[in-house]
């Protein structure tokens, strides 16, 4: 599962990821980071039976987590099953199931390369 | 031909799709293709920037003579007659810009929406209107007739990109160093290359154009076909089509485009049709090209066939590059079931064509007379280069002494491996830390070469924020040096009298 978090001023600086990690022992994968001098928003993958505990402990340490249950959204009325998306995507999140063109929304990290690059603007991020 | 028009009639004809041939040449051959199948139809759905609409709007009261008009914001030529306009599919809103263009009026038309039109006039005696603005439906206006100047390319360069950066093309956006290949086209199902020989498609073909039907009315702009790049110019009813084949696009900081589907049904009339309809992916060849060369010209990669493009990924210089279209190959089956249907239906005839589409054709560059100056004519070639093993003492003395801020660095043979510059030795000097250049020279360089337009060249040095660029030959040796100075003393001379 995949969890947004937003990380606010005062708190990132803190070794936040790194101590939540030592507590629940849970696996972290970091899949995109963009952190400046002031805030941050980081999304990580978790394992499903580990995610609520991780969860809090994010929680507990003043970070505003999001699931990220369903990252982007493909409109199939627009879609015409091109593929563009498919080779941009650094996640894999489309393929060709027979000729038409599916996405597994649970590999999104909102990286937002796909949005432009389809033309038929089909794509959407759900922005939390 | 009439005997098989006599079977769609009465409905006994048999229809296969393009996709479909193959197999059943090799299993009946191609003597045995010819008794079983009377047709064969063909289809593509993609990107077809050159389409465009005329329009007659009728005459209002009072009457105006149309010099310049917009429909939803997008502009349209009004220059023919008083109320006929040309929309083009490419042409960008002026209030959204490239995310609304021409084909999404298009697209609006089709899909029974109302689109704004603004007209202003010429007045005239017998036109003494100046301005117009009303709501329209397709219904409302007296004729809306698809006319584009060159579909259905036989087959088109695939992209890549090798340069550092993300472009974004017509041909959709292609990740830097080679990060993916974006193609076009609908291998065996696409029209021509069932056809290549003009057997049967020719001046007046009925075809299946954006689900109504339409003629080719010639052969299209850019047409060479002894390239194997032929293309058609094709005819349509607009108030016949429909959005399922038919979709206005945005390619990133490109503009729009028109999604166009477009099928052409193929008698098998002889066996030798019948081969030609066998065609399969594998068999229909393209190139690969390099688009992160901003030139007419650009380098070939490597030649790729369309079961390759298909499948995915291509090998490029041993890595494995993930391959995606800009077509639709779902809704090129679609155009070519949608036509197989409606000749088994009897509702579509086939036309022995008028006149045949010419042999050859001609896509020659523009002549251009206008002044166009090459990085060559502008650049410095006295340049002084250094090798990686002097101090940087040396290097600061030589920048002292010269007129570059920059220095090339060569290797023994004379090619190009970094550059220094002038703040480069002064941030060397301050931290005390290296003493020779070859540990603090850049070794990325941006190079330009000497036929490269100068354009593109001061394109590059804003690009990348420097100020300097080493011009090196086919070899890679320094040759000489243009920078920003040259660029800006030769504005200045040009706009001085
Ligand atoms: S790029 Fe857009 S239109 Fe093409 S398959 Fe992906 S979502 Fe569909
Ligand atoms: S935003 Fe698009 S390209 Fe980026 S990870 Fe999600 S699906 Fe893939």
């Amino acid at each position: 599962m995949k969890l947004m978090l937003h990380v606010s001023p005062g708190i990132v600086r803190k070794p936040i990821v790194s101590s939540v990690i030592l507590e629940t022992k849970a696996l972290i994968n970091i899949e995109r980071a963009k952190v400046d001098a002031v805030s941050g928003e980081i999304v990580v993958d978790v394992d499903l039976d580990k995610c609520s505990e991780v969860k809090r402990a994010f929680e507990d340490r003043g970070v505003r987590v999001v699931l990220l249950e369903n990252p982007i959204i493909k409109d199939d009325d627009e879609c015409v099953h091109c593929g563009a998306c498919i080779s941009i995507c650094p996640t894999g999140t489309f393929r060709f199931e027979g000729s038409e063109v599916v996405a597994d929304a649970g590999r999104c990290v909102q990286c937002a390369s796909c949005i432009t690059a389809c033309p038929q603007r089909a794509l959407r991020l759900v922005l939390k | 031909m009439s005997e098989i028009n006599e079977r769609i009639r009465d409905g006994s004809v048999r229809v296969v799709t393009a996709e479909e041939m193959p197999y059943l040449v090799d299993e009946l051959g191609t003597g045995g293709a010819v008794r079983e199948v009377d047709v064969v139809t063909t289809g593509t759905f993609g990107a077809m920037c050159s389409s465009g609409l005329f329009l007659n709007t009728g005459h209002s009261d009072p009457p105006i003579k149309i010099s310049k008009a917009w429909l939803n914001n997008v502009e349209a030529y009004g220059g023919i007659a008083a109320v006929d306009l040309f929309l083009g599919a490419t042409q960008p809103s002026e209030d959204r810009g490239n995310e609304y263009g021409g084909a999404h009026v298009m697209e609006d038309l089709v899909s029974g929406r109302e689109v704004e039109l603004r007209a202003q006039g010429v007045v005239t005696d017998c036109y003494p209107r100046s301005e117009l603005e009303t709501t329209l439906r397709l219904d409302d206006f007296n004729q809306a007739i698809m006319v584009n100047p060159r579909n259905a390319y036989q087959r088109y360069a695939a992209a890549t990109n090798s340069t550092e950066r993300t472009l974004h093309t017509y041909m959709g956006t292609l990740l830097p160093r080679y990060g993916n290949v974006s193609y076009s086209g609908a291998g065996s199902l696409s029209p021509i290359p069932n056809d290549p020989d003009f057997e049967y498609i020719g001046v007046g073909t009925r075809i299946f154009l954006c689900g109504g039907q339409g003629q080719i009315i010639g052969s299209g702009t850019q047409h060479l076909p002894q390239n194997g790049f032929a293309t058609l110019m094709v005819k349509g009813d607009l108030k016949e089509m429909n959005s399922e084949f038919l979709r206005g696009a945005t390619f990133q900081d490109y503009g729009p485009s028109l999604y166009v589907g477009l099928g052409v049904p193929i008698p098998v009339l002889n066996e030798g049709i019948a081969k030609k309809t066998a065609v399969r992916d594998a068999d229909i060849e393209t190139e690969i090209v390099d688009y992160g060369v901003p030139r007419r010209a650009r380098p070939a990669v490597r030649r790729v066939n369309y079961e390759e493009l298909y499948s995915g990924v291509v090998d490029i210089d041993g890595s494995e590059v993930k391959t995606s279209a800009l077509s639709s190959r779902h809704v090129a089956r679609k155009v070519a079931s949608a036509l197989s249907d409606s000749i088994r239906r009897g509702e579509f005839l086939l036309t022995a064509a008028s006149e045949p589409l010419s042999r050859v054709g001609r896509n020659s560059p523009v002549r251009q007379t206008k002044e166009f100056l090459l990085v060559g004519d502008v650049m410095s070639c006295e340049v002084v280069t250094v090798r990686e093993e002097i101090s940087i003492k040396e290097a600061a003395r030589m920048i002292v002494g010269g007129t570059f801020d920059h220095l090339p660095v060569v290797s023994a043979d004379e090619r190009l491996i970094g550059m220094v510059t002038a703040w480069d030795i002064s941030k060397a000097v301050a931290s005390d830390k290296t003493s020779h250049i070859s540990e603090m020279m850049t070794r990325k360089v941006f190079i330009a070469s000497p036929d490269e337009p100068l354009e593109l060249a001061a394109r590059k040095l804003h690009h990348h924020r420097i100020s300097a660029l080493p011009v090196v030959d086919k070899d890679h040796r320094v040759i000489g040096m243009l920078t920003s100075d040259h660029l800006s003393r030769l504005y200045g001379r040009r706009r001085s009298p």
